[in-house]
C-alpha cells in the first residue's frame, strides 16, 4: 500500500469516527456538518475529474451544482403542490423520490456539460476559464429572473425527499446516504483514473501532441471527462439542496464554482481524496474561524495562497509526496 | 519501381516572407530509409509536421497508402499507420516509461472509452509496450518517471512509443540527438533492421548515421529540395557540396 492509501484510509476513519461520536452523544449539528462535508466533497470529486485528471480549469461547475439543485427543487415543489410540471404532450409530475431526483439531476447536468463542454473545449487556458465562468453566470442570472421557482429569493422544500427504506429526516440516516454516495463516487473516480480512459485523459493533460500522435483525439476525451464531471457535481447539487431543503440562484453563482475549486486545490488537485480533504478542511475552518470572525475567508485566502505557492499537491500531496508507481 | 507508400506533392508553406517549404515533392518507398538532411532552419521539421498533420500546407498534397490525406488531422493519419517521433520529445513527463509505451499500445489497439478495468493490468497492452521498450533497450527503466530520463533516453522512448503503433511508415525527426556515440551506433543498427518492417523518413544531423543507413538522401536548403539520390550521388553532387556539405568540410 502506498503512503497515499494510508492517508486516505486515515481520513476515511476520521470521517466515520466524528459522526459516530456526534451521533452517540446526540449532537445533530455535527452530523449535519459531516453530511455537508460529504456532499461538498462529492461536488469536488466531480470537478477533480475535469480539473485534476483532464487539466480543465472549469470556473463554471456551479452550473452543474445549480442544475442538480434546481432539478431537485422543481421536482419536489411540484410534488408538494400536486401540480404537474407538464400535462401536454405527456404528463410529467413532480416527485419526492430521491433516486428519481438524482437520476434527473445527473442527466440534466450531464446534458448541460455536453453542451457547455462542446463549446468551451474548443478554447483553452484563460479563454476556457472565462467561457465556463460565463455559462455559470448566465444560468445564475437566468434563475434570478425566473419567477416560477422563487426567482431571487429561492425556493423552500418543506419536507426532505424520501429514499426507499430510510427515514431521511433522521440526520444520521441522511448522513449515511450521503457517505455511501460519496464512497461510490470515489470508487468510480479511482477506477476511472486507472482505466484506459484515465491514462489517455491524463496523458492529454500533460502533452496533447503525444496523445494525437498515437491516434487518440484529446477533444473527445476531454468532452467525456467534462460530462462525467458535470454529472457528479450535479448529483452533489441535488443532495445539497436536499440537505438545506432550499434552493436559490446562489447555487449557480461563481462563488460556488470558486468554492468547489478551493476544495480541490486545498486537498490536492488530481488526488483521489483531494476533494474530501479539502471540503473537510474548508468546513472545519468555517466552523472554527467563522465563529471567531466574520472575515474568516481572509484566513482561508491566506491558506489557499500558501498551498498554491508552497504546497502544490495540496494537503494530500504534501503528506503523501509524489506518486511514481504505475500500477 | 515499387509504388511509394508516402508522397508529398508540391508542399509549400510560408511564414510571412519566409518560405519554409518550397514546392517539396518527395516520396518514401517500401523497405527504404529516406534521409532528409539540411542545415538548421532549412525546414525539415516543418515538412515533418505537414506530413504528420500538425500543420496544414499553404498548397500541395500529402498521399499516404494511395490516399490523399491532406485534409486529415494528426489523429486520423496516426490511425492510418503513420508513426512519428518528435525532435523535441513529446512525452507524458509525469508518467513512467512503461505508461508512455502503454499509451501507444492503447492508441494502436483502440478502446480508450473504457472506464473500469485497470489499463496497467491489461496483459495485451503490457506485452506490446514491453516488447517495444526491449527493442530500444529501455526495459530496465520501465518503472522510471519519464521526467527523470536523460535526453537520449527520451529519444529512445519516442521511438519505442512509435513502435507500439506498428505503423506502416515512420517519420523520425532527429532520433539520434543527445544519444552519444554508443547510443547512436546502437540506434543506427536498430533502424537498419526496422526498415524491413516499415520504411523510415529520417531527419538526422548525424552524418555517419545518415550515410550508413540511407537508401536515398534528400537535401533540403531554404525550404527547397536541391537534390535527391543515393549516398554516393549526394556526396558527389556539386550543389550539395556548396550549399551544405561544404560547411562541414570547412569545419
Ligand atoms: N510556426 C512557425 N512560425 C514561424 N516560423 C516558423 C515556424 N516554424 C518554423 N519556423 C521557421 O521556419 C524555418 C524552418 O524551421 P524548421 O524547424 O522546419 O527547421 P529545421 O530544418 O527542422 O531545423 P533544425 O535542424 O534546427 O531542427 C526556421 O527559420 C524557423 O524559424
Ligand atoms: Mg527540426
Amino acid at each position: 500500500m502506498t503512503r497515499e492509501n494510508y492517508i486516505n484510509a486515515g481520513l476515511t476513519f476520521l470521517l466515520v469516527l466524528v459522526p459516530f461520536w456526534a451521533w452517540s452523544t446526540g449532537q445533530a449539528y455535527i452530523l449535519t456538518l459531516c453530511t455537508k462535508v460529504a456532499i461538498l466533497a462529492l461536488a469536488g470529486v466531480g470537478l477533480n475529474i475535469a480539473l485534476g485528471l483532464g487539466g480543465l480549469v472549469s470556473f463554471g461547475h456551479a452550473a452543474f451544482f445549480g442544475i442538480g439543485g434546481y432539478a431537485m427543487g422543481i421536482l419536489a415543489s411540484h410534488a408538494q403542490t400536486f401540480d404537474p410540471i407538464m400535462e401536454w404532450p405527456i404528463l410529467i409530475e413532480g416527485t419526492k423520490s430521491m433516486p428519481v431526483i438524482w437520476l434527473v439531476a445527473m442527466i440534466t447536468s450531464a446534458l448541460a456539460a455536453l453542451l457547455i463542454g462542446a463549446l468551451s473545449l474548443r478554447t483553452s487556458g484563460v479563454y476556457f476559464i472565462m467561457i465556463t465562468l460565463a455559462f455559470g453566470q448566465m444560468l445564475y442570472y437566468f434563475t434570478i429572473g425566473w419567477p416560477a421557482y422563487g426567482g431571487e429569493d429561492g425556493l423552500s422544500i418543506y419536507v426532505r425527499n424520501s429514499f426507499p427504506g430510510l427515514n431521511t429526516l433522521v440526520p444520521v440516516q441522511f448522513l449515511i446516504l450521503s457517505y455511501v454516495i460519496l464512497g461510490l463516487a470515489l470508487l468510480f473516480s479511482a477506477r476511472l483514473s486507472r482505466a484506459p480512459f484515465g491514462l489517455a485523459l491524463t496523458a492529454a493533460r500533460q502533452n496533447a501532441d503525444r496523445v494525437e500522435t498515437v491516434g487518440i483525439a484529446p477533444y473527445r476525451l476531454r468532452l467525456v471527462a467534462f460530462v462525467i464531471s458535470g454529472a457528479i457535481t450535479g448529483l452533489a447539487g441535488a443532495l445539497f439542496a436536499d440537505l438545506n431543503r432550499f434552493i436559490s440562484p446562489t447555487m449557480f453563482s461563481w462563488h460556488t464554482s470558486g468554492e468547489i475549486m478551493i476544495f480541490v486545490i486545498l486537498g490536492g488537485v488530481g488526488r483521489l481524496y483531494g476533494p474530501v480533504a479539502g471540503a473537510a478542511l474548508f468546513i472545519l475552518l468555517e466552523h472554527l474561524l467563522g465563529g471567531v470572525s466574520d472575515y474568516w475567508k481572509i484566513f482561508l485566502g491566506a491558506l489557499l495562497l500558501a498551498v498554491v505557492l508552497f504546497a502544490r499537491g495540496g494537503l494530500i500531496g504534501t503528506l503523501a509526496g509524489r506518486e511514481v508507481a504505475h500500477d | 519501381m515499387t509504388e511509394p507508400l508516402l508522397q508529398t506533392r508540391g508542399i509549400t508553406k510560408s511564414f510571412g516572407a519566409l518560405k519554409a517549404s518550397d514546392a517539396i515533392s518527395l516520396d518514401l518507398r517500401p523497405g527504404e530509409i529516406h534521409a532528409l538532411i539540411g542545415p538548421n532552419g532549412a525546414g525539415k521539421s516543418t515538412l515533418i509536421k505537414q506530413i504528420a498533420g500538425n500543420m496544414q500546407p499553404d498548397s500541395g498534397t500529402v498521399h499516404f497508402l494511395g490516399q490523399d490525406v491532406t485534409a486529415l488531422d494528426t489523429v486520423a493519419r496516426a490511425r492510418l499507420g503513420l508513426g512519428r517521433t518528435f525532435q523535441i520529445s513529446a512525452l507524458a513527463m509525469e508518467f513512467t516509461v512503461l505508461q508512455n509505451a502503454v499509451l501507444g499500445a492503447l492508441g494502436a489497439r483502440g478502446g480508450v472509452m473504457r472506464f473500469f478495468r485497470p489499463v496497467m493490468k491489461d496483459r495485451a497492452l503490457l506485452d506490446r509496450a514491453t516488447e517495444a521498450l526491449e527493442r530500444v533497450g529501455l526495459q530496465d527503466h520501465a518503472a522510471t518517471r519519464t521526467a527523470e530520463l536523460s535526453h537520449g533516453q527520451r529519444r529512445q522512448l519516442e521511438v519505442a512509443v512509435a513502435l507500439t503503433l506498428k505503423p506502416r511508415a515512420f517519420l523520425m525527426d532527429e532520433p539520434m540527438a543527445g544519444l552519444g556515440a554508443g547510443g547512436s551506433k546502437r540506434l543506427t543498427g536498430f533502424l537498419d533492421g526496422l526498415r524491413a518492417e516499415a520504411p523510415i523518413l529520417l531527419v538526422e544531423h548525424d552524418m555517419d548515421a545518415v550515410f550508413a543507413l540511407a537508401d536515398r538522401i534528400s537535401v533540403l536548403v531554404y525550404g527547397q529540395v536541391i537534390a535527391t539520390g543515393t549516398a554516393a550521388e549526394i556526396r558527389a553532387n556539386p550543389d550539395v557540396r556548396r550549399a551544405y556539405l561544404g560547411e562541414e568540410d570547412a569545419a
